[in-house]
């Protein structure tokens, strides 16, 4: 317990904000406050998975900033996947495929050929906004009704238990995802090693670990939590397709990731405060507290990010060899 | 570590295509970034030419309706000048700010700033006489599209936060701020569409026949831009900060405030486009007129590879481009944003060294110098 405080301090005080904060407001409205920590936390399912391939990548030592465009790819594929074969299943699959064929597009070109990783990111993104655009089809439908699944026991907590345990499994997944991504990164020798290349390769190449495959191989797979990021917006969030559904989300999440100080159960909170914030704004926006226009009150959570890093920047560190490509036998 | 790699390249025997030797080969060899991206574009088309047949149209004759529409007619021809001009004012813009090392993707931003102080000078002081009002507007412009790139260099210089980031939060937040601003206070009174005013007479920009004078005004600037960065210190220093932090900051040039001027003039060039689109074509702010500018900049700098020439002819084909594209939906019920995955499909061939690799079996290492990573 002593450690879990020493090592995730920022994540359990924001959590624990939230938490605290959640039942002042339960005691105010029952009701609201579950909307409000419903929608928070809708808000930050795909932001949590989108700053976790972040995380992969850059503990891996690989920036990218491609992560907006394989979500929105990736929502596409699934989408309309499953609206052209009429099964859901099938939908999904695509959808996490297509976050790993570009995955590990980005993998070739940034470590096999090192490729600037900056403007690599940057391609795919133009490019998955030019192909789901083109391939744009209007009148589709789901095929059916994304499930809804409870876990039993969990789901009766009070306020939490119907929010984050009584969900589409994109969502419940993605709390598993975090806690075990969690300890794979630092309590196994893959997450040892993952984090030896993104820090020091060249120690890691003497050592005797493979640092380009590596770093292929997590890039790649790290594609899969894009997908399912995407796939989470076009058919458990949303059951639709739109151009730009993305919104900069992937972007908010580098943000969250840098927020997060490249640790998974951190980054899963400042994505929660970030969802809360947005909750918080659009209530207050409904209740008619405050008349802000509604164009003004989208804009939050980019501010909000631009402060975020303006304090958090400074006291986080990045992996060191993240950008840099690895030659074996140089530096 | 660039230069070895092509003298490599040109010298050693090891993976050296047979035609060497060959003058022609020789040319192609030096000339590679004019090469790739021809070999890239021809690609590009083919692949477009094959999507357009799976939507059974015959490819030739949609690109005929597209080059004949964007080329063809007077009309056509302005619309595609003016559709070039705001281009490659925001491709010089990404370009001048690739050469300090920084990726402005926050062009499209620092665009709305422009045109829309640009728009509020126009409409609001109309009964002043254009020569006044035509340079205040500019200056206005020019000077919220580079306050608003500082924010971006600013919160890099003393915050080390990535400008990759930053501009896309200050893109979003620019495009809320204006939306608010066309919704709320600055709607044009008794009008349904969120627009402002009109601008007063006096401030449209004329045109000469099909050029408009932005048109020409641009050109300069990408002249301008070219001699500063090549023969002045000012080129000097960006290059210096640009390459390699550690040397400029021995030679004693202020890294922060070359960072913060570079982006400025980044910013100042984006709004500049914005401040010609609202004075020259659209004669007001309206939400949607402006929509990727911006964004087609950074297709065009990394086209041009950074260099303030090449934006002129990587402007006139994404302009071209998008001139004809509603023509072609008009023909032949094509999407118009095949043109956004045409452009993709040579970025994608550009930018990733896969040609250069393929034809002249080498990699494009010249490129890494392009931008940086989180930390630097």
């Amino acid at each position: 317990m002593e450690r879990l405080w020493e090592k995730n301090r920022v994540a359990v005080i924001l959590s624990a904000v939230v938490i605290v904060g959640m039942y002042v407001f339960w005691f105010m409205g029952k009701a609201r406050a579950e909307s409000m920590l419903t929608s928070a936390w809708g808000f930050a399912v795909p932001l949590i998975l989108a700053a976790l391939v972040g995380v992969v990548g850059e503990r891996s030592g690989v920036v990218n900033i491609g992560i907006e465009g394989q979500m929105l790819i990736s929502a596409f594929a699934a989408f309309f996947g499953a609206a052209l074969t009429g099964s859901l299943i099938i939908g999904v699959l695509l959808g996490l495929g297509a976050g790993m064929l570009l995955g590990g597009f980005l993998a070739w070109t940034a470590v096999k050929l090192r490729t600037d990783q900056i403007i690599a990111g940057v391609v795919i993104n133009i490019a998955a906004t030019g192909i789901t655009s083109f391939f744009y089809k209007q009148g589709q439908t789901l095929p059916g009704v994304f499930p809804r699944w409870e876990i039993p026991l969990l789901k009766d907590l009070p306020l939490v238990g119907k929010v984050f345990f009584a969900n589409g499994p994109f969502a419940l997944a993605t709390i598993l995802i975090v806690i075990v991504l969690n300890y794979l990164l630092f309590r196994t020798r893959w997450g040892l090693r993952t984090r030896a290349i993104g820090e020091y390769p060249q120690a890691a190449d003497t050592a005797g670990i493979d640092v380009i495959r590596m770093r292929l191989v997590n890039v790649t797979l790290a594609g899969l939590l894009a997908g399912a990021a995407g796939a989470f917006l076009s058919m458990e969030a949303s059951s639709t397709f739109e151009r730009g559904i993305t919104a900069d989300r992937g972007f908010l999440a580098l943000a969250i990731m840098i927020f997060g100080a490249w640790k998974p159960l951190q980054a899963a909170a400042a994505a929660l405060f970030f969802g809360f914030a947005q909750a918080i704004a659009s209530q207050l926006q409904a209740d008619k507290v405050v008349d802000i226009p509604q164009q003004l009150i989208n804009t939050l959570p980019y501010v909000l990010t631009l402060i975020v890093l303006a304090v958090a920047a400074g006291r986080v560190r990045a992996p060191a060899a993240e950008g840099v490509p690895f030659v074996k036998g140089q530096g | 570590m660039a230069d070895t790699d092509v003298a490599k390249a040109r010298t050693a025997p090891t993976g050296t295509p047979p035609k060497a030797g060959n003058p022609v080969w020789e040319l192609m060899v030096r000339n590679q970034s004019i090469v790739v991206p021809i070999v890239a574009l021809v690609l590009a088309f083919s692949i477009g030419a094959f999507l357009i047949r799976t939507q059974g149209v015959n490819p030739a004759y949609a690109y005929e309706s597209l080059f004949r529409a964007a080329l063809g007619t007077p009309e056509g021809l302005l619309r595609t000048f003016q559709k070039t001009t705001p281009l490659i004012l925001t491709g010089l813009a990404v370009s001048v700010a690739f050469r300090v090392g920084l990726f402005n993707i926050g062009a499209q931003g620092q665009l709305l700033c422009g045109a829309m102080g640009a728009a509020w000078v126009g409409f609001t002081m109309k009964d002043l006489p254009g020569i006044i009002l035509i340079p205040l507007a500019t200056v206005v412009g020019v000077l919220l599209g580079a306050m608003w790139a500082s924010i971006a260099a600013l919160l890099k210089t003393s915050r080390g936060v990535h400008e990759v980031i930053s501009t896309i939060m200050l893109n979003a937040i620019a495009i809320g701020i204006m939306d608010t601003l066309v919704n709320y206070p600055l709607q044009a009174p008794g009008d349904d569409i969120a627009r402002t005013p009109e601008i007063g007479a006096g401030a449209k920009l004329p045109e000469f026949g099909v050029v408009p004078s932005g048109f020409i005004l641009a050109l300069i600037l990408a002249l301008v831009s070219a001699w500063v960065l090549k023969r002045t210190t000012t080129g000097f220093k960006f290059d210096t900060v640009g390459k390699n932090k550690h040397a400029a900051g021995y030679a004693g040039i202020g890294i922060a405030a070359t960072t913060i001027y570079a982006m400025a003039l980044s910013g100042g060039l984006a709004g500049l486009a914005g401040v010609v689109e609202t004075l020259g074509v659209v004669h007001r702010y309206e939400s949607t007129s402006n929509n990727g500018l911006g964004f087609d900049g950074v297709t065009i700098a990394l086209l041009a590879r950074a260099n303030p020439m090449g934006t002129i002819p990587a402007a006139f084909l994404v302009g071209i481009l998008r001139s004809g594209a509603a023509k072609l939906q008009f023909d032949t019920q094509i999407q118009p944003e095949i043109v956004d995955l045409l452009l993709a499909v040579t970025l994608l061939l550009v930018s990733i060294p896969i040609i250069a690799q393929v034809i002249f079996r080498k990699r494009a290492a010249s490129q890494a110098a392009l931008s940086s990573g989180w930390g630097a």
